[in-house]
């Protein structure tokens, strides 16, 4: 807004701004994260259909891929660094991972044990009653 | 092909005395207030200076004004509840129908939550923060407009479902199967999602704006051990918005799609599970009330600090306090269907992380009493709600922490001790919080301070009233009494709910002096007058500018040097008394502009959710598009900014002598 010192948006690099060949680099930056992006999404369509690789290992190899895309998406385009200036945006991500871990993880745990836990007449008799 | 969608005149209610008479008192209501601004003229000036405006300090006060509004029509419903359950008892079937009962309630609670808590603080926030933090304004001021007509949208259209069709019959949480298709056909469930989804989007972009703000427009020098403890608990609140309000947008997403296109998320016979939706909406729904409380302990904060004339003790552990919260109460949820069936490592666990979560805000209890202790506390009416916050939500905890305990909730689950348990915590700890809140900085937002005789008052019959009307739901709990009953047969039960009621009915003495306070502030402004901007002796930053602070807050941005910064400042000052005052240099500030994008697109807002509850599909798509034009309008607007000149400023400042040398 006002305040040309804390109007810098968060992951903004002052160096990058301010120099001359900044922008350059910046589509430099971009176009390796969109080549690495396209190869990675690539693999994976190749992964799902091909019969060249071990069946079972197909799923693990695409998430894999999947963490490897996110991670290409977070450094190329999201440009979190560990540099100084960034702490902010690395603590962000942790706060956010910790959220989709917790309800990820606890809303597994939370329904498998329900699920164990209620008796299979209990079961049908729900179904029934629909 | 019905043009209308399932909209017809049966959905008025007609044959419905008391829907309809309560109908035609807010039409008139309306009515006189819209008149009354046409005859003096007031449009224009409301339109410039309101309902476009980007001003931080503006929208945090219609945000303030929308809850107290909410607030009345939320404890209109708690009134009739009271009335019914004092009557219906034995064959007596009182004076609400059970569908009419069931909609009371399940609107008192959607309303109180998301209508008249969630605005208070938010609104608080908004007007509070960027003063505290020395900025003009928040990161992105254009959204937080938009995110309040968002807001204001979904009030409206739950407004609606007063006069056009039905208000849902499920409570408040909709928990699936009763808020399925099958066992809910009606509109109400629909009104209630989608007046929540909108003003969700809204709270969403709120909690964006204020973390941008806190993390990147503090005053030069204010780094994060320096900032007051309202911005910390507000930093927090906003994390946990920006964490848990897109796990509610999604579950009601999903309930939206099993209602409208036959998905089966949470419907037994395609396989779903109802199950699923009770884990989603707490794990939003325990964050949801520490969104509510920590600003409210912020407040508290500030108003101990200020009134005890100390510096806030133990400012670090409330700190950590606050930031352990805001983990921790992401951890818990399942405490809120203990009895859905999990084995006792499940409950055993979240029971366990529930008593943990007791221990920082014990640590928070006892650092605002150490600050008391050894302080000259002035007993204003921010002070008088702050003790009584003190004491009714120690209660509040305990009972809650009772009822962490698995085996005790299994005997307590969905009784009237769960009532009353919540509404301990949430009455003592988030209505006490506004209310200080509101005594509090009113005179910054308006520059003179509320009567202290009516506020006393007021406090007083809340106080007081809160004991009568809750107390006894306690006993009725123990006794076996479930909650929601439309009528009941245990004669036993009534004396109780007869002093509930009675209760109910000192509280609205408390209402009533709180609007009488309001009108006879305004009417004796002059007297009440404060001139310096600093009317507590405060210590934080906006107590540094003048009240009502200017739309640029600061003329020159406040260096920083430590905790408490103002306090600070004004014993510099007093120390170098003598010396001549340096001459001030101002620079013109740019401001943005104001902008209708906000108002407009909430437009558009009512117009797609009223179009989707009735099915008026051609209607929902043209709703669409005009918000999604606005937005394109305003995102290629020729002028983003004006420019405040320098001279203005200086003129504002030579006006206002109060506003001290930087």
């Amino acid at each position: 807004m006002t305040q040309t010192q804390h109007d810098r948006a968060p992951g903004d690099r002052p160096v990058l701004a301010d120099s001359e060949d900044g922008t350059s680099s910046g589509v430099l930056v971009y176009t390796i994260g969109l080549v690495l992006a396209v190869i990675l999404t690539a693999t994976s369509f190749w992964a799902a259909n091909t019969s060249l690789l071990w069946g079972p290992g197909i799923p693990l190899g695409l998430a894999v891929l999947a963490i490897a895309q996110m991670g290409v998406h977070l450094v190329f385009f999201l440009h979190i660094t560990t540099g100084p200036d960034n702490t902010n945006n690395v603590l962000a991500l942790a706060f956010g991972l910790l959220v989709v871990i917790v309800v990820v993880a606890g809303s597994l745990w939370i329904m498998d044990n329900l699920n164990n836990m209620t008796p299979p007449s209990e079961q049908m008799n729900m179904q029934m009653q629909h | 092909m019905n043009l209308l969608g399932k909209l017809s005149w049966s959905a008025i209610p007609f044959d419905q005395p008391i829907v309809m008479g309560a109908s035609a008192f807010m039409a008139l209501v309306v009515a006189l207030v819209l008149g009354w601004i046409t005859l003096k003229g007031y449009w224009r000036y409301l339109w410039d200076e309101w309902l476009t405006s980007v001003d931080h300090k503006r929208i945090g006060v219609m945000y303030c004004l929308l809850a107290l509004v909410m607030m009345l029509r939320g404890f209109a419903d708690a009134i009739m509840m009271r009335a019914q359950q004092a009557v219906a008892a034995g064959g007596a079937q009182g004076y609400l129908p059970p569908e009419h009962f069931d909609q009371i309630f399940t609107a008192h609670g959607a309303i109180m939550i998301f209508f008249m808590a969630m605005p208070f603080v938010i609104g608080l926030m908004n007007f509070v923060l960027p003063l505290q933090l020395g900025s003009r304004d928040v990161a992105f001021p254009t959204l937080n407009s938009v995110s309040f007509w968002l807001t204001a949208a979904g009030a409206l259209l739950i407004n609606i479902s007063l006069v056009v069709g039905e208000f849902a019959k499920t409570g408040w949480w909709a928990y699936p199967p009763l808020s399925g298709l099958q066992l809910s056909p009606g509109v109400g469930v629909d009104y209630y999602l989608w007046a929540v989804q909108i003003s969700g989007i809204g709270t969403l972009m709120t909690g964006i704006n204020f973390v941008a703000t806190i993390l990147k427009m503090r005053a030069p020098g204010m780094g994060y051990m320096r900032m007051p403890v309202f911005c910390w608990t507000s930093l927090a609140t906003s994390l946990l918005i920006v964490a848990v309000f897109p796990v509610l947008t999604a579950t009601f997403g999903m309930l939206l799609l099993d209602r409208y296109l036959g998905f089966h998320f949470f419907t037994i016979e395609g396989h779903g599970n109802p199950m699923m939706y009770a884990n989603l909406f707490w794990i939003w729904g325990h964050p949801e009330v520490y969104i509510l409380i920590l600003p409210a302990f912020g407040v508290f904060s500030e108003v101990v600090a200020t009134f005890s004339g100390k510096p806030l003790f133990g400012y670090r552990s409330m700190v950590a306090a606050t930031m352990a919260i805001c983990v921790l109460s992401l951890l818990v949820w399942l405490h809120h269907f203990f009895t859905m069936g999990a084995g006792a490592n499940v409950n055993g666990f979240f029971g366990v992380m529930t008593m943990i979560i007791a221990v920082p805000t014990g640590v928070k209890v006892f650092n605002w009493l150490f600050t008391m202790y050894g302080g000259r506390v002035r007993f204003t009416v921010p002070v008088l709600w702050t003790i009584g916050f003190m004491v009714t939500f120690v209660i509040g905890g305990m009972t809650g922490v009772l009822m962490a305990v698995p085996p005790a909730d299994f005997q307590l689950h969905n009784s009237l001790f769960l009532v009353a348990h919540f509404h301990n915590v949430i009455i003592g700890g988030v209505v006490f919080g506004v209310m200080a809140a509101y005594n509090y900085w009113f005179p910054k937002a308006f520059g003179f301070k509320l009567d202290e005789r009516w506020g006393s008052a007021s406090f007083w019959c809340w106080l007081v009233g809160f004991y009568v009307a809750f107390m006894p739901l306690y006993v009725l709990g123990l006794m076996g009494m479930t909650r929601r009953m439309q009528h009941y047969d245990n004669p036993a039960w009534q004396p109780w709910l007869v002093v509930a009621a009675v209760g109910a009915v000192v509280i609205l003495g408390g209402v009533v002096c709180q609007v009488v306070q309001l009108v006879v502030s305004i009417r004796r402004r002059d007297q009440y007058r404060d001139a310096t901007g600093d009317p507590w002796h405060g210590r934080t930053l906006e107590w540094s500018t003048v009240s009502p602070p200017p739309a640029w807050n600061f003329a020159v941005l406040p260096q920083v040097a430590d905790l408490d910064a103002w306090w600070g400042r004004k014993q510099a000052m007093r120390a170098n008394q003598d010396q001549p005052a340096r001459a001030r240099e101002y620079r013109p500030i740019e401001m943005p502009k104001n902008s209708a994008t906000g108002f407009v697109i909430a437009f558009f807002a009512v117009v797609t959710g009223f179009a989707l509850i009735w099915h008026i599909w051609w209607m929902a798509s043209l709703g669409l598009l005009g918000a999604f034009v606005t937005v394109l309008a305003f995102a290629f607007r020729a002028q983003e900014e004006v420019e405040i000149p320098a001279e203005q400023i200086a003129r504002f400042a030579r006006a206002h002598q109060a506003e001290v040398a930087a």
